[in-house]
């Protein structure tokens, strides 16, 4: 991996819940406890997880967006997690979303082309002329024509609405971008003029992507990393090709068995590994792994003590009480 | 010996405020006793149509089936009698859909929706019934049923109020199941479990099963045959080992090679995606004589545009329904 | 196999559809509501009558200019003269002007009250919304008619005192309805994606959430014009009004003695305050058909 471009350590996120009754205690949802990862310049990075996984509140914790419990988030390394005022701005400008639903990112109200604009007119001071010649510059670059920018959002179909979203979030020439779920609600067909574009996008902008999906396909397509995550925890990070034909943690193993395969030469090859039943309350989280209660291999301990972090080889993390004793029995 | 299900010529007709469209055109497939068939295409592409034809429950006023048959055990269902069709609905053809949030009724608990089913469609009493939706619950998988069946469907997680319509849907033993899109709400692991829910019950009952998705890997997964839909007509039928290998239609063979496939082992290449450029085209165009994929199709030649392609059928029944289908 | 991999070029997009505004859909919709457009037509002819009456028939509405209780119709007074001789018809095209101008201005009032205060408790939350919608619910409990009858009766009963009163009193409403959808929309995804894109807090609040949040306010605000007309006569009636002009509450209110002996000087004011309030009644039920987004795709 290159230089940490962004890297982000320790962080949390916890929401509060409504307490019960009027003197029940305030329960605290943790959605992203205590997670690490790093990116770096012109990389992909992917987090991927089932929903409650706590993937997309970490990518908008990243992006300030929700607030962080607890942790750091650093750009170039400079922290920027926490930031006020013009230091927001500044981040801002330099990391930008893509949101997963194209139907309801987009304000209703506004013209296409005043939603390309509005970045620009938010975080900084280019005249009128500059911002327009920007603006006809990103309907070019993400396959839209000149006479849609006129055109409100739901006079574009899905796809396009998609396209409208990934040129407003480059509008200001962002270093970062974070992607949630950008193409999951597009129709199959459509998925894929979305992630060409993407990634022809990346290399044409050096851009650095944090990529959010559930669909194990589109990451693999896609990333050059990938962080598992389970119930508000990274179980597993590591390059693209380590974890698809050496994953270690069991819920990887049963996430990536789960995957439908199209050729029967796929299917032969996969070992089912069913995990039963639903996971865990995320309010009332039993003591030690999080996974031990649907996890095939679970073993006393894993009920007793949260597994660390550690590495399993080169550039391949995970946390797992099984691998552990795997990796010191070697 | 007669096909369980058997669809001819099906015309369906959607009106809109531009007019009337044909959103099913000219459709014919047969399903036979205990078949796995699935329906394949974008959003529009008539699939949830064909579903709620079959159930007789087109949209009242909106959609009506303009000429063809729908035979279901030799009984015309495109003539039935409302009560007639109402009966078939419980007992012999039952549908799972693919919000199962709000298909449930949230101020019932579980047991209570699936002994309502039971009690209205077998006359079983209420003691019965209760029993009867314990053994259901037991049946798609619900751990603890004897205490779930007092739930609540808000206290139950998408996965479970799945298996609970499921169940419902199963309730009569129907000979058909139609399953539209039902795991496309869910998680993989979900989606992984309730596979193989349906196909257990479908060896376990003999239940025949429409599964309508998106998704190629599903149909892979679940089905025997397939037919792929591509504004409102079929765009090509067969077995699907036989078409996932082999598609003859440009269309099928977009939908397998746009979205990215996980292979064993993974390389270093990343397979280059499929993209079908353009959108559907819109309700309006729907009955022109031409091939309605063309605008989108990097084989079009000038045939394309001047006529409806005629179907050309291949050894193993698949059928294509492309002027170049012999060439591709 | 060659497949077009430039979407920059892609054949066959959908042609360019007109840009049209979200105000000319809007427009459309109203259209297809008869009864709404017909009040419109019905409510443009008062306002128009109150705008010129006066110059095309400018008798002095104090003034006694035939004996009482003339009937409509007699001696060359189309609407018949009230019980101190002044003419009714100048009466009615005077009184129009103020229970319209009360009517607007109310409204007015107690939407910017209204919008200003449900805003801010809907996007800040917190204790902000706690303490705000506790005073909104001390408001909504107050006895309307007597607390604006003691705040005209304190401070006098002046124009501006009297449209006031009845704005102080009617704006909880408009203020749940704004904080309901200032709820709603700021969960909203595009929401999200404009705080993303750098929007400062009152530029969210104002320029993205509030247009999005009109379309009920609107309609809202369109009934409170009727209602406050209505709130306008009954303070007039009750001889809670401005002694130098002329409304129609205040017509009935004065002439209420003589109902049994010449019912036309009440009745026709009372029609005028009936057909003007039924028109803005269904011009609101016509911008809610044209506003609410649910009933476009039809």
């Amino acid at each position: 991996m290159a230089d940490p471009f962004l890297q982000v350590d320790n962080l949390s996120v916890h929401f509060a819940l409504k307490r019960k009754g009027m003197f029940g205690a305030k329960s605290v949802l943790k959605a992203v406890d205590d997670v690490s990862f790093s990116v770096g310049r012109g990389e992909t990075l992917a987090i991927v997880g089932e929903s409650g996984s706590g993937k997309t509140t970490a990518a908008l914790a990243v992006a300030q967006l929700v607030n962080a419990a607890a942790g750091s988030v650093k750009l170039d390394g400079e922290d920027v997690l926490g930031v006020q005022g013009d230091a927001l701005r500044a981040m801002r400008e330099r990391v930008q979303f893509i949101f997963q639903d194209p139907y309801s990112s987009l304000n209703p109200r506004r013209r296409a082309e005043d939603l390309v604009r509005e970045p620009l007119d938010s975080l900084t001071d280019n005249t009128k002329a500059e911002k327009q010649q920007i603006v006809d510059e990103l309907f070019a670059a993400v396959g839209l024509r000149k006479e849609q920018q006129r055109l409100f959002p739901h006079q574009f179909s899905g796809g396009q609405r998609q396209r409208i979203g990934i040129a407003r979030a480059l509008a200001t020439r962002p270093e970062v971008i974070i992607c949630d779920e950008p193409v999951s609600a597009l129709d199959v067909a459509v998925q894929a003029q979305i992630l060409n574009l993407l990634r022809r996008l990346q290399t044409e902008f050096g851009l650095t992507f944090l990529f959010i999906s559930h669909d194990l396909g589109v990451v693999q397509h896609v990333s050059d990393r990938i962080a598992v995550m389970y119930m508000g925890r990274v179980v597993e990070l590591a390059d693209r090709l380590s974890l698809f034909n050496s994953p270690r943690h069991p819920y990887t193993k049963a996430l990536l068995s789960a995957v439908p395969a199209v050729s029967r030469k796929d299917r032969a090859a996969r070992q089912r590994i069913l995990i039963p039943g639903d996971p865990p309350d995320p309010v009332n989280l039993p003591a030690g792994c999080r996974f031990a209660s649907r996890c095939p291999h679970v073993m006393p301990i894993c009920k007793e003590q949260e597994p660390m972090m550690q590495n399993v080889g080169t550039s391949h993390l995970t946390a797992c009480h099984l691998t552990e004793q795997e990796e010191a029995a070697v | 010996m007669d096909p369980l299900l058997k669809i001819e010529n099906l015309r369906i007709e959607l009106q809109t405020r531009a007019g009337v469209a044909p959103v099913i055109d000219d459709l014919s497939f047969e399903l036979a006793a205990g078949e796995a068939i699935s329906f394949v295409g974008e959003s529009g592409c008539g699939k949830s149509m064909t579903a709620l034809s079959i159930m007789g429950l087109l949209p009242e006023g909106i959609g009506r089936v303009a000429s063809g048959s729908i035979q279901f055990a030799g009984e015309e269902l495109t003539t039935a009698s409302r009560p007639r069709l109402r009966d078939l609905r419980g007992n012999d053809i039952s549908m799972i859909f693919q919000e199962p949030m709000t298909s449930l009724n949230p101020v019932y608990t579980v047991g209570e929706q699936i002994a309502e089913v039971l009690r209205a469609h077998q006359g079983l009493s209420r003691r019965a019934a209760w029993n009867m939706a314990i053994e259901l619950l037991d049946a798609v998988r619900i751990p603890n049923a004897k205490s779930r069946v007092s739930s609540y469907p808000f206290q139950m997680s998408g996965g479970q109020r799945q298996r609970v319509m499921i169940a419902m849907a199963l309730a009569c033993k129907p000979k058909i199941l139609i399953a539209d899109e039902p795991t496309t709400a869910l998680d993989v692991t979900v989606q992984a479990q309730i596979f193989d829910l349906l196909r257990d019950l479908r060896r376990d009952t003999g239940t025949a099963i429409i599964l309508i998705t998106h998704d190629m890997g599903a149909v892979a997964e679940m089905a025997d045959r397939v037919i792929v839909m591509y504004a409102g007509r079929k765009a090509e039928i067969g077995p699907v080992e036989q078409i996932i290998e082999h598609p003859r239609h440009p269309y099928t063979k977009g939908l397998i090679s746009c979205v990215p496939h996980i292979h064993t082992p993974l390389t270093e290449e990343r397979e280059e995606l499929t993209e079908i450029p353009g959108i559907v085209p819109s309700l309006n165009d729907f009955g022109a004589d031409s091939c309605l994929f063309a605008s989108r199709c990097a084989w079009r030649t000038s045939d394309c545009t001047k006529a409806r392609p005629k179907p050309v059928s291949f050894e193993g029944g698949q059928i294509a329904d492309c002027w170049h289908a012999e060439a591709i | 196999m060659t497949m077009n991999n430039d979407p920059v070029n892609t054949p066959t997009e959908a042609p360019v559809e007109q840009a049209r505004s979200p105000f000319a859909e809007a427009w459309s919709m109203f259209l297809r509501n008869h009864a709404a457009v017909a009040a419109l037509g019905v409510l443009f002819l008062i306002v128009l009558g109150a705008i010129i009456g006066p110059y095309l028939y400018p008798i002095d509405p104090f003034e006694m200019v035939w004996a009482p209780f003339s009937p409509p119709g007699e001696e060359g007074f189309l609407l018949g003269t009230d019980y101190l001789g002044r003419d009714l018809l100048a009466m009615i095209i005077n009184g129009a002007r103020v229970s319209l101008l009360i009517g607007l201005a109310a409204a007015v009032v107690s939407v910017v009250i209204g919008v200003t205060v449900g805003a801010l408790a809907g996007f800040y939350r917190g204790w902000v919304e706690e303490v705000l919608m506790r005073i909104t619910e001390f408001f909504q409990v107050l006895p309307t008619l007597l607390f604006s009858m003691v705040i005209v009766a304190l401070f006098g009963a002046s124009l501006t005192m009297i449209t006031f009163a009845i704005g102080i009193v009617s704006w909880t409403a408009v203020a749940r309805i704004t904080r309901s959808e200032f709820l709603r929309i700021r969960e909203l995804e595009y929401v999200t994606a404009s705080r993303a894109a750098g929007a400062s807090p009152m530029n969210l609040m104002f320029g993205v959430i509030l247009p999005n949040a009109m379309p009920p306010i609107i309609v809202q605000s369109a009934l409170m014009v009727g209602s406050a007309i209505l709130f306008e006569a009954g303070l007039s009636f009750l001889g809670l009004t401005d002694p130098n002009v002329v409304s129609w509450g205040q017509i009935i209110g004065s002439n209420r003695q003589y109902i049994l002996d010449a019912g036309y000087t009440v009745t026709i004011p009372g029609l005028a305050i009936f057909v003007t309030v039924l028109a803005i009644s269904l011009v609101g039920d016509g911008l809610n058909d044209a506003l609410n987004p649910k009933l476009r795709q039809r």
